[in-house]
């Protein structure tokens, strides 16, 4: 295993294992925990040293087998695609201990079909923050939805249908970003991130280059759910199997995000994003507080935890897409961060959520009375999590909604700082309706004597752990945003 | 300034946040969980006491947290003003404990560990805004105070309970997040961070007034722990909490961290000679003023005892900061020693209120008449009570409102004289008839009053104590008037 | 008006390309028959491999299908033969909008047995209730 192939190792893990889960975990169910969690603990750790090997001696780039670019497809790890491996393997490891419990409950007999696709999602999501390649993302980005439309589809009630719809709007998305993929070489002649990059400032054709930033932005812009084309996410997000809500949650729609971050920067350069058109930069920032606003506003007005988070996520994702349109350093240290620590604080509400669904089979509000005295562990993490969305020192939120406020302050886009502060303020209502009914009892029933029925102990520990990692990364701020983060804005910030 | 780098103010901090932990654990035998509570406070009060020595000789202690921020690392240090806030804090939780003890106990009261616990964090947090060093551990330990206080104030978890914990936390939190939080940005954008240093951080950073004049106002309303007007409202709110809650929270901690934030952003962040160069001294004030003279007649109006308490409370808040506004040397020494005159003042009247709860079950003053001849010792501490937040010599209250009162003649701010002439009378009158109906009318139904003796003695003894240290602090207010003077002039 | 017609007979190729990619699109928002609007979403992929593959396209160039040892002899003339490389990749596209086909499909199989219907309002109703 030569150290300069480890990060593909990191992806093919997963992915080989995925057709051992559905091979094996026919023939018995004992298979599915130690190949699930054996592989993406081995993915974790290949990816943490590739993070220290970056950290310590640069990125690289990797051919992949040896077909030389531009026409063989390249892998890109550097700081910003190293960080986002690790954390895509860690949440996922998370996340499967948790959905191997709530997989066992919700689709009994049908586990293996559905790690098989988990496992491939995974694939895909570590091969989405590799690739160099234009076309290559298209492909990997189709493989990490196709997936999804299965797993969500694995749900109850509703769910085929939403997926569906997620079917309709994801494929429009993608189409949207291959039709601008297709601009590119017809311009350039070329597939190759790089070689674009080369030859772009060269060629005068301007009106069909930036035909092609468009469609690629507006098709990721679909994939990530960004106000107001969301539409698709809420129902898909709220009725997929719980185990696949806990992966597709906190980890797609941040690496679309990742993925909108490298299109931007690898293929177009800061000055024709940034400079050459203002009202552009201006206007997506606008776009993206207006998205911030709604977003907040609809989660106000659900009546179940799940959906209420859902929205959450599409607020969420307006911060970091105008974090990154800022056109600033310290907003797009920001939204790197955010990334990094939305991720978290989703992982740790859905693992709640999915807690909480596995006792008491419902997230309704109305269902939610008592619940701090009957499940206080999960509780007490739902409530660091909720504090992190809120913005509360010392946990992750607070530091890059810091960066994202000050980045807002310092190019002047006052409305984007009144919108997260306004998001803010919604998360804090929201949160503490939550606390309120989980903490108070039902009226007349004042000491109430509600058994303690916590969650299962696999379930309990993915959560504690993210919960303390919310602080401990909170707290560790400085040195993550110094050692890595820095490094990985894209050259011109 | 010598400041050594010493990891004890993190101890201070941290005893009682660890202390929660036996505290949550022992909750099946209440004596040992009781006396994990009053460990806790005296180990606070001796970590302080012994940071004390450096500070009175001009020195002080650091400690760097984490480096979380490009400039801004969570850090803390003690320095005279910290101190001061600090060793109020500490002394009162010890006899807000044992005072708790009783009272909880007197009444029967459900889920003793988690108020306990909750409390014990709190006060953490106290400590904490004490000794922060900059704004944002400042802002950290502020927030973790109003967390760590909702389950306080919603104790009796019934419905009362539930709105007043939504207002409680709408106004903190809306506030803090919505107002201090962009203020606190702003000045990082102008000056890179955001550290306390004496003479302030703003002036040179090529500010306007009306910037620096937004950003002021945005820290006065932003910290609505202080009961400024309009955001006062959750100050009477929060007193359906039990009054060991009330009193000391609300009557010490709580507010006086609002208090003192503003204290520190006026002479910490801004400093009093910028504020002179740019004549902002007028907006904090006006402010202040309105918010003194409102709450001193709507307490006139009030006939529950703790809610009375509760208006007196914000219009003292005021002094502080109206002092401090004045921005003359006697007037800001005056607004620094209220926090504590004050703090023993009022948490003696708190007390009291308690105690007549307990010992007679009674929450309205017209209910009180006659009482004071059953509860004398009560009364009496009573009287202490309101005569050093009216300002009357012999009690310390009387040296905070003289030192106001010299501020504002040699600032030739008359009209704040007239404010604090106004404000004690009214204060006298809403104070002084309790004690004289208790003492001197007779009972409405005497029938029913028979059985009325004397308070616990766990309630009586800290209620004594604390008033006699609002009477012993006019004799020797040294510490506290040297800490007072090492802050502001260093 | 020459100039107009001059570029639409030129292009006419991106034009066809532009009309198709339309029709998808309407299928897919417009229609209510949940098939029709796959249907809509295939014509849409294929609109758009089209454009690709029509970027290799070469005046008067043989396809690219070679003998060995003539390449091998004499080179390869790259401006005679059409650009193989689009093609390549379209493969590529194409593997991946049957993919989502067939897993739309599956997706509507169960639909439909848990309905009874393929069409959008009647499946709206149905929930309605």
């Amino acid at each position: 295993m030569s150290a300069s192939n480890l990060h593909m190792y990191v992806m093919i893990a997963p992915l080989l294992t995925a057709f051992f889960v559905n091979l094996l975990g026919r023939r018995s169910r004992a298979w599915l925990a130690p190949l699930t969690l054996g592989s993406l603990a081995f993915s974790s750790l290949a990816s943490l040293v590739v993070l220290g090997r970056v950290v310590r001696s640069g990125g690289y780039r990797y051919t992949v087998g040896n077909w030389t670019p531009p026409f063989g497809i390249e892998l890109v790890v550097d700081h910003l695609s190293a960080l986002m491996l690790v954390l895509i393997s860690l949440v996922a490891l998370a996340a499967t201990l948790s959905a191997l419990k709530s997989a066992e409950q919700e689709l009994p007999g049908r586990e293996h079909l559905f790690f098989t696709l988990y496992l491939i999602l995974i694939a895909g999501l570590m091969g989405l923050v590799l690739t160099a390649d234009a076309f290559n993302l298209y492909v990997l980005l189709e493989i990490t939805s196709i997936t999804t439309y299965g797993l969500i589809a694995m749900g109850k009630g509703r769910a085929p249908l939403a997926s569906f719809n997620y079917i309709i709007m994801g494929s429009i998305g993608a189409c949207f970003y291959l039709l601008g993929v297709g601009y590119l070489y017809l311009m350039t002649g070329t597939l190759n991130m790089a070689d674009i990059a080369r030859i772009l400032p060269d060629i005068s054709g301007g009106a069909a280059v930036a035909t092609a930033l468009a469609f690629m932005l507006v098709g990721l812009w679909v994939k990530m759910a960004l106000f107001p084309l969301h539409g698709w996410l809420p129902s898909a997000y709220s009725l997929a199997p719980t185990g696949a809500a806990l992966l597709v949650a906190p980890l797609m729609t941040k690496v679309t995000i990742y993925l909108m971050v490298r299109v931007m920067f690898s293929i177009f350069s800061v000055d024709y994003l940034f400079l050459q058109n203002p009202l552009v930069q201006s206007g997506i920032v606008w776009a993206a507080a207006i998205g911030i606003v709604c977003a907040s506003a609809l989660a106000l007005a659900q009546r179940n935890l799940k959906r209420m988070l859902t929205y959450i996520i599409v607020a969420e994702v307006g911060y970091m897409v105008g974090g990154v349109w800022l056109a600033n350093s310290t907003g797009m240290t920001g939204a790197l961060l955010h990334i990094v620590n939305d991720a978290l604080m989703t992982l740790c509400l859905f693992l709640a959520a999915a807690a909480i669904y596995y006792r008491l089979g419902s997230l309704d509000f109305d269902r939610l009375q008592g619940i701090y005295r009957k499940m206080p562990v999960t509780m007490a993490a739902f409530t660091v999590g909720a504090f992190s969305m809120i913005g509360v020192p010392p946990t992750a939120g607070f530091f890059s909604k810091w960066y994202l406020i000050l980045g807002g302050i310092e190019s002047g886009h006052w409305e984007y700082v009144a919108a997260l502060l306004f998001s803010s303020l919604v998360n804090a209502v929201l949160f503490f309706r939550i606390i309120e009914i989980g903490y108070f009892f039902k009226s007349g029933e004042h000491h109430g004597h509600e058994l303690r029925e916590e969650a299962p102990l696999l379930m309990q520990v993915p959560l504690l752990i993210s919960a303390v990692a919310l602080i401990v990364i909170g707290l560790g701020s400085g040195p993550l945003v110094d050692s890595v983060i820095r490094m990985a804005l894209p050259g011109g910030f | 300034m010598d400041y050594q780098t010493s990891i004890w103010p993190l101890a201070a901090i941290l005893i009682s946040l660890l202390g929660a932990i036996p505290i949550m654990l022992s909750g099946r035998s209440p004596n040992l969980r009781e006396s994990w509570t009053l460990l806790a406070a005296l180990g606070k009060v001796a970590i302080v006491v012994a940071l004390l020595p450096a500070v009175l000789a001009g020195g002080g202690y650091e400690f760097v947290i984490a480096e979380v921020l490009p400039g801004v690392p969570l850090a803390l240090r003690v320095d005279a003003m910290g101190m001061f806030f600090a060793l109020v804090a500490s002394i009162l939780w010890f006899f807000t404990s044992l005072y708790s003890i009783g009272y909880m106990r007197a009444l029967k009261e459900h889920a003793q560990t988690r108020y306990f616990a909750s409390f014990a964090v709190a006060i953490s947090a106290t400590i904490g805004v004490a000794f922060a060093a900059n704004l944002l551990t400042l802002y950290l330990f502020y927030e973790m105070l109003s967390l760590s206080t909702y389950p306080l104030v919603t104790h009796e978890q019934n419905a009362e309970a539930r709105t007043s914990g939504r207002k409680y936390l709408t106004y903190i939190l809306g506030t803090s997040i919505g107002l201090a939080l962009p203020a606190m940005l702003i000045v990082y954008a102008l000056t890179g961070t955001l550290d306390f240093k004496s003479g302030g951080i703003l002036a040179g950073s090529g500010a306007s007034p009306q910037v620096l004049g937004l950003v002021l106002v945005l820290f006065l309303f932003g910290f609505a722990k202080s009961g400024i007007m309009p955001f006062h409202g959750w100050l009477p709110a929060a007193m359906v909490a039990p009054t060991p809650v009330s009193s000391f929270l609300h009557g010490v901690a709580v507010v006086k961290v609002g208090v003192f934030s503003i204290l520190r952003v006026i002479f910490h962040i801004f400093g009093a000679d910028l504020l002179l160069d740019v004549n902002l001294g007028v907006v904090i004030t006006s402010i202040a003023s309105i918010t003194i003279l409102v709450a001193s007649l709507v307490a006139l109006t009030q006939d529950n005892l703790k809610r009375r308490l509760a208006y007196s409370t914000i219009g003292q808040l005021s002094y502080m900061i109206l002092g401090a506004g004045m921005l003359s040397a006697a007037g800001m020494t005056g607004g620094l020693l209220h926090i504590a005159m004050h703090a023993f003042g009022k948490i003696t009247l708190f007390f009291c209120a308690g105690a007549i709860f307990v010992a007679a079950g009674k929450k309205y003053i017209s209910q009180m008449d006659g009482l004071g001849r059953q509860m004398p010792i009560t009364y009496l501490a009573f009287m202490f009570g309101s005569l050093s937040i009216i300002g009357m010599p012999p009690l310390g209250g009387f040296i905070s409102k003289w030192n106001l009162v010299i501020g504002a003649v040699s600032s030739d701010q008359l009209l704040l004289l007239v404010v604090l002439l106004v404000s004690s009378l009214l204060n006298a009158a809403y104070f002084l008839p309790i004690v004289y109906r208790g003492f001197f009318a007779r009972a409405a139904d005497p029938v029913f009053d028979e059985g009325i003796r004397e308070a616990p003695l766990f309630c009586l003894i800290p209620l004594s104590m604390t008033a006699c240290a609002s009477l012993a602090l006019f004799f020797y207010p040294d510490i506290f008037l040297r800490l007072a003077q090492l802050a502001l002039f260093p | 008006m020459d100039m107009v017609l001059a570029v639409i007979v030129a292009k006419y190729n991106y034009w066809v390309y532009v009309v198709l990619m339309m029709i998808g699109f309407y299928a897919m928002i417009g229609k209510r028959n949940l098939v029709k609007k796959l249907i809509g979403m295939n014509i849409f992929q294929t609109a758009i491999i089209l454009m690709f593959v029509s970027a290799g396209v070469k005046h008067g160039a043989k396809i690219p299908i070679l003998d060995k040892y003539e390449v091998l002899k004499h080179g390869v003339d790259a401006t005679g033969v059409v650009n193989p490389l689009p093609h390549v990749l379209m493969l590529t596209a194409i593997v991946v909008a049957v993919s989502i086909t067939g897993v739309a499909l599956a997706i509507l199989l169960r639909i439909y047995r848990e309905y009874g219907t393929l069409e959008e309002d009647e499946i709206l109703e149905k929930l309605g209730k």
